[in-house]
């Protein structure tokens, strides 16, 4: 007896509108927390934002994959619950309430009815015939009821629109369960009953143990395929918390190429990527492109242009060291590491162009109409300031040295033009978090840097120094001819010459700066630091020259193009000591191999949602739109008739529809017979 | 009150009820489809073929039953048609030729939709607050205006975007920018929907704030944002779908934000605040129910569409992406709202506070998440 009270207590829980709009709520505030927090992101991701108090504590909670969390699945499957419950309890009495026509009223509960109204009748035979009549008319299916006093016609319309709730909240449940099916719920019983265990680290597939593979009949899965140029994969890699599961798929995809088609303004515009595929029962083969909005399925699986990545690009590269000497060629390719000068090289990234928009901001001196007047016209005009240009291709790196420091590199391939000379752009930042700092490497007049690099070099070599002064003393002493030079004012410009250089050699720029700061008063400091670049720039233009002797090159003639190039090179020069790298990597040549991430996807639930879907939507309009009428019209031989109105919707409708109704009801039923057919023009 | 009375009507009285206007006004819906149908074949997938030829009894059936819709649907489609035949596909005229530049150009009509939208405001409090009729009747006008200038605004936009180029020509309902124009044209008409249907002009100063603050919102993202640059369709925005997804939504978003102002005049006139000047508590939250109802309905079929898509696009119905996650929070709320009412028979001021915080919940949705949060609708992004 007890038992049945528990059951019956916790049925009338369930089913308790309470309880469901409380669900409703919870789920919306749950809902809420992973959309604020990033969900399946890195576990290390997590403990550098939360630390290591509250990250253990909140990957217990499931916060990092809410939406999977038991907490969460047990909230919808108390909806799910809660909703069938309803649905079960709702049957019997709302199918019974459809079928009924309510013939059986009492004239006291019809008077109760907030919309009645009772008027006179002229002729009892045909009263009975103009309400049939008028009922037929208005579109209402009736029964009618003899009774003593007379004939009681119950009518209704619209009560199939009771359907609706069965429909909306059906829907929802069978939503919810398909759902279910697409979730990670079969993965997880997966792990825990047929003991398979994700994976870490970086391993070659290959060598990924079988409790980190999943069976090719697995029917429930979504996992990325890596396949680069001209290569084929026929494994899906599962992201399962901080590790990998690998899914083999039914079919081997070999990728014949990825397209990026481009807009003119550099926006992509198309990805597309070339497959054959071949099943691996049949050995049969297809050739098909799979695009973005445009997925394949076969064999049950179905597969997405999910995102791209390099495939491995070969790149040639031409290895500048800093520390002066001869440049080294190497090869390399994206996604390798090599050792290089006691650091461990990365080559993470190349793309073989970067279009930008190097406009400068318009001046804000407009008046306010002309601004105005520029949001007039057509939307096809740029009032942005748009200026698209191709810089070519570029590489990034990082460089690791033996602590397992990195520094990321970003280098382009081609010369960018800056105020009529080309250099070429050399970034390097120290963290992710920073933007790249570009050094600005001047080329020559053959568009190549081995001038600057063969000009640095002297310039920065300390056995170079003395022979360099002497000939920027030379130098200076034949252009000031006329002043007569005595052999004590060369002594002294050689002097000079040379402490100039050894202060620039030690920090460029920064330590001339601090002896400026420390041993000039503060008036002639601009004079004396315009003096020290003077003196630079002559001996840089030796150490050119110098280099050419060296490489059996004729000297140059001062022009104004190399007067600038020289002033390049000294600020390059400066600005190199504060590239932190033992080497410049140049990218001489490069093979791109470009590689298609597809998704492969098992999604058995897919047909129940969208069936559920459907049934939902049928189900809320049915609810929303179809209007349940019940009309009774008790005609009494007393001379008298009751007209009552009920709906299962409070609506000023329904103010409207009785208004109406009464109305035609009271003209139809309080004419004679006889008169009707007079007045009937 | 005479319109309030007028019985919904049957479809063969309908017919029968039909004038001149509205069989030219069909037979013109069955040419324009018909002609694109002819011209434009290959720009269309055969869905949007199915949607374009759908949309012929879909406008000819709205235009017969609301002959104000009908006659501004006539007034912006010879308004677009003007400006294509001025611009004789050439963007730069736009520049030259004065009724180009000061009217019929997509950016000046919407400049135009956003002027009428402040005027309608001023005029519906005018007319509520100095019992004036007519500028209530002026509110009316210019609202009309003001969502036909910015129809014409959308569709020369769409005409201007196949200027450019035929690679970038498209739906202008793919950014922030556009659907705001789209959220202040459907909102508009959903209000002058209920005016025509309540007989009331009284609701226009309230429905017309939330307007004004969308027009509001578009100047600044226009002037200081330079947004309303036409930009080219990114891969998975290339899809059928955006067709019906997102004019769904904003259907939904309209409705809401409807509601969430009736809900406003409600909390006002229970607060004795112009009372006598607006129409009774019944059919303000009458209005409301019906707001939220077709609102609700009509935001299931466009998340519903968005999941279709989203299986589409990015290979899963549902993968509670924030932009997803809210539009299921928004669901819920109405939902909860809509039991509330019709179940357990819930009235009065808790019902309306509850619809002026699901506004804020759908703006959150709207625009919030966009703002705030990232996600893979980062192309409605600010």
């Amino acid at each position: 007896m007890k038992k049945t009270s528990v059951s019956r207590a916790l049925f009338e829980l369930l089913s308790s509108m309470r309880f469901a709009i409380s669900l409703l709520t919870l789920l919306a505030i749950a809902s809420i927390i992973g959309t604020v927090l990033k969900q399946n992101d890195a576990y290390n991701a997590y403990l550098n934002q939360f630390g290591p108090f509250w990250f253990p504590i909140f990957e217990k909670l499931g916060l990092y994959a809410v939406y999977n969390a038991g907490w969460f699945l047990t909230i919808l499957a108390f909806l799910v619950v809660s909703t069938s419950v309803c649905i079960v309890r709702q049957i019997h009495p709302m199918t019974k309430e459809m079928r009924a026509f309510k013939e059986h009223a009492r004239e006291t509960s019809l008077r109760l009815f907030k919309h009645h109204a009772e008027f006179e009748i002229g002729d009892y035979a045909s009263a009975e015939q103009s309400t049939r009549a008028y009922l037929q008319q208005i579109g209402f299916s009736s029964r009618e009821n003899p009774r003593e006093d007379g004939l009681l016609i119950a009518a209704k319309r619209g009560a199939w629109g009771r359907w609706g709730y069965f429909l909306a909240h059906g829907g929802l449940v069978v939503i919810c369960l398909g759902g279910l099916l697409d979730g990670n719920l079969p993965l997880k019983l997966q792990m825990a009953l047929g003991g398979k265990k994700p994976t870490q680290g970086n391993q070659l597939i290959a060598d990924i143990p079988a409790a980190s593979r999943l069976s090719e009949d697995n029917w429930s899965y979504r996992g990325n395929v890596f396949i680069p140029e001209g290569r084929s994969s026929d494994t899906a890699i599962l992201n399962v918390a901080d590790g990998i599961l690998l899914q083999p798929l039914p079919f081997t995809i070999s990728l014949q190429k990825f397209h990026i088609d481009h807009y003119e303004t550099g926006q992509p515009k198309r990805f597309a990527s070339d497959i054959i595929l071949t099943d691996k029962k049949t050995g049969q083969s297809l050739t098909r492109t799979i695009e973005v909005n445009k997925p394949f399925e076969y064999a049950g699986v179905t597969l997405y242009q999910a995102s791209f990545d390099d495939g491995g690009s070969k790149l040639s590269l031409r290895a500048w060291p800093l520390a002066g000497g001869a440049p080294e060629d190497i090869e390399g390719a994206i996604g390798e590491q090599r050792p290089l000068k006691g650091y461990t090289v990365e080559y993470t990234a190349f793309r073989p162009f970067n279009v930008e928009n190097i406009a400068e901001p318009p001046a804000d001196s407009q008046s306010a109409l002309t601004q105005f007047e520029a949001h007039l016209g057509s939307a096809a005009k740029r009032t942005e300031h748009k200026d698209f240009r191709n810089l070519g291709p570029s590489l990034t790196y990082k460089l690791r040295d033996s602590a397992g420091q990195a520094r990321e590199f970003l280098n382009y391939m081609l010369p960018m033009e800056q105020d009529g000379r080309w250099f070429l752009m050399a970034g390097m930042r120290e963290s992710q978090a920073e933007g790249f700092r570009f050094m600005r490497i001047p080329v020559d007049d053959a568009g190549r840097v081995d001038s600057f690099f063969a000009i640095r070099t002297i310039l920065l070599d300390p056995k170079q120094h003395e022979r360099l002064a002497q000939r920027f003393a030379k130098a200076v002493a034949q252009v000031d001819q006329a002043a007569n030079p005595s052999a004590d004012m060369q002594a002294k410009l050689k002097e000079t010459g040379l402490r100039t250089l050894q202060l620039f050699s030690l920090r460029g720029f920064e330590s001339l700066g601090a002896f400026i700061d420390k041993s000039i008063p503060e008036k002639e400091r601009e004079q004396v630091a315009g003096n020290f670049i003077q003196i630079l720039k002559s001996i840089v233009w030796q150490a050119w020259m110098v280099a050419r002797e060296e490489q059996k090159l004729p000297a140059l003639e001062p022009t104004p193009q190399h007067n600038a190039f020289i002033g390049d090179v000294l600020n390059s020069v400066s600005d190199s000591f504060h590239y932190a790298a033992p080497v410049y990597l140049q990218l001489s040549q490069f093979e791109e191999i470009q590689a298609s991430v597809l998704q492969a996807t098992r999604s058995p639930g897919k047909k129940w949602v969208y069936l559920g879907s459907l049934l939902l939507v049928l189900g809320v309009f049915a609810m929303l739109y179809v209007r349940e009428r019940r009309i009774f019209v008790l005609i009494k031989r007393d001379g008298k008739a009751l007209f009552a109105l009920s709906s299962n919707r409070v609506s000023l409708d329904v103010e409207r529809e009785f208004a109406q109704h009464r109305d035609a009801l009271r003209q139809a039923l309080n004419t004679p017979a006889a008169d009707s057919m007079k007045t009937a023009p | 009150m005479t319109e309030l009375t007028r019985a919904p009507t049957a479809p063969a009285e309908l017919l029968r009820r039909l004038g001149l206007i509205d069989w030219l006004y069909a037979l013109a819906l069955v040419a324009g489809a018909g002609y694109a149908l002819m011209h434009f074949c290959g720009f269309m997938d055969a869905y949007e073929k199915s949607f374009l030829v759908l949309a012929v009894p879909l406008f000819s059936w709205l235009g017969w039953r609301w002959s104000g819709l009908r006659n501004m649907l006539i007034a912006a489609a010879i308004a677009a048609f003007a400006s294509i035949t001025l611009y004789a596909q050439d963007l730069g005229r736009a520049e030259k030729v004065f009724l180009l530049k000061y009217f019929l150009s997509s950016q000046t009509a919407i400049m135009w939709m956003s002027a009428l939208v402040f005027f309608a405001t001023g005029a519906y409090w005018l007319g509520v607050v100095a019992r004036a009729q007519f500028a209530s009747r002026l509110g009316s006008a210019l609202t009309w205006s003001a969502a036909g200038a910015g129809l014409t605004g959308l569709l020369v936009r769409w005409y201007e975007s196949y200027l450019i180029s035929p690679d970038v020509g498209h739906i202008p309902v793919a950014n922030l920018y556009e659907v705001f124009v789209l959220f202040t044209v459907l909102t508009a008409l959903i209000y002058l929907s209920y005016e025509r249907r309540y007989a009331t002009r009284q609701l226009g100063p309230f429905v017309l704030l939330v307007i004004s603050a969308a027009v509001g919102f578009l100047l600044w993202y226009s002037f200081t944002r330079n947004a309303q640059d036409i930009q080219p369709l990114i891969p998975a925005l290339q899809s059928y779908w955006m067709k019906i997804h997102v004019p769904a939504n904003f259907i939904g978003y309209g409705a809401f934000a409807v509601a969430a102002m009736v809900a406003v005049a409600w909390l006002c006139a229970e607060r004795g605040i112009l009372k006598a000047h607006i129409p009774p508590l019944e059919v303000l939250d009458d209005v409301m129910y019906r707001a939220i109802g077709i609102g609700f309905a009509f935001f299931t079929v466009a998340t519903i569409l968005g999941a279709l898509w989203a299986a589409e696009a990015w290979g899963t119905y549902w993968q509670w992406d924030p932009k997803e996650t809210w539009a299921l929070i928004v669901w819920l709320n109405y939902a909860a709202w809509l039991h509330m009412r019709l179940t357990k028979g819930l009235r009065g001021a808790v019902l309306a506070w509850w619809a002026l915080i699901g506004l804020v919940v759908t703006s959150f949705a709207f625009l919030g998440v966009n703002m705030v949060l990232s996600g893979l609708h980062s192309y409605g992004s600010l």
